[in-house]
């Protein structure tokens, strides 16, 4: 039974998709935003994975200062933090639960595993990663 | 002279959820040494022996501090600055 919930438009879920197959075999990495308060992720906001890895995301720092300004300006807040994992499973690695840091945010992980680049199933999953704890939470697609 | 720092979510529990605060110093290291004596605990947070954590990014106005002097970088009156912590994983 998981406790938590991320609700979340099929848009966003099907641009985060579509975002891991065009980086692959690399990372995809990006926030949706949302106005503060509401855990309502809307806007969605592709990042460059600066070190360009498949194992490994960065923002790049200065992408993420302009980020962070612009959210700023707009009363937003990081509701969703996605990236993808190529060939692994849908859950969060270690180094994804040591460097998380935005306790609010839902930690979004896509794994394309099972189909690369091309169309076909892929696995969405949501976290809160809080303290080096992970907790899973469902997922609800808004049509 | 009082400079503006900027303090993420995850580091507000040490500033009494204050996203916004002001500290005293004429280089960065000045600064988090200002900001380690107002809210005890801040400074490990974002320094280890080796200096900037790598996984804290620290700007002086619109510049990384990496690419300025790091913890030499010198802050002027009218500075700014902005800690965020890397949006990174694996």
């Amino acid at each position: 039974m998981l406790i938590g919930m991320l609700e979340i438009q099929r848009s966003l879920v099907d641009a985060i998709v579509a975002h891991a197959r065009a980086d692959h075999p690399d990372e995809a990495c990006g926030v949706i935003a949302g106005p503060i308060g509401s855990d309502r992720p809307e806007r969605l906001i592709p990042m460059v994975n600066a070190v360009r890895c498949p194992t490994l995301y960065e923002f790049d720092s200065m992408d993420l200062l302009r980020l962070y300004r612009e959210m700023d300006d707009r009363d937003e807040v990081p509701v969703v933090i996605y990236h993808s994992h190529p060939a692994t499973q849908a859950y969060p690695s270690i180094t994804d639960i040591t460097q998380a840091s935005e306790p609010d945010a839902h930690y979004v992980v896509v794994s394309i595993r099972e189909t690369g680049p091309a169309e076909g199933p892929f696995d969405f999953r949501s976290f809160r990663i809080v303290d080096g704890e992970v907790t899973e939470e469902a997922v609800h697609i808004l049509e | 002279m009082s400079i503006e720092v900027r303090i993420p979510t995850i580091l507000r529990p040490y500033t009494s959820g204050e996203k916004l605060v002001s500290a005293q110093g004429a280089t960065l290291e000045e600064v988090m040494n200002d900001l380690e004596g107002n809210y005890p605990g801040i400074g490990e947070r974002l320094i280890d022996e080796s200096g900037l954590r790598r996984f804290i990014n620290i700007y002086v106005n619109d510049e990384d501090v990496r690419f300025l002097d790091g913890l030499q970088s010198v802050i002027g009156e009218n500075d700014s600055i902005t800690i965020l912590p890397a949006v990174a994983g694996g």
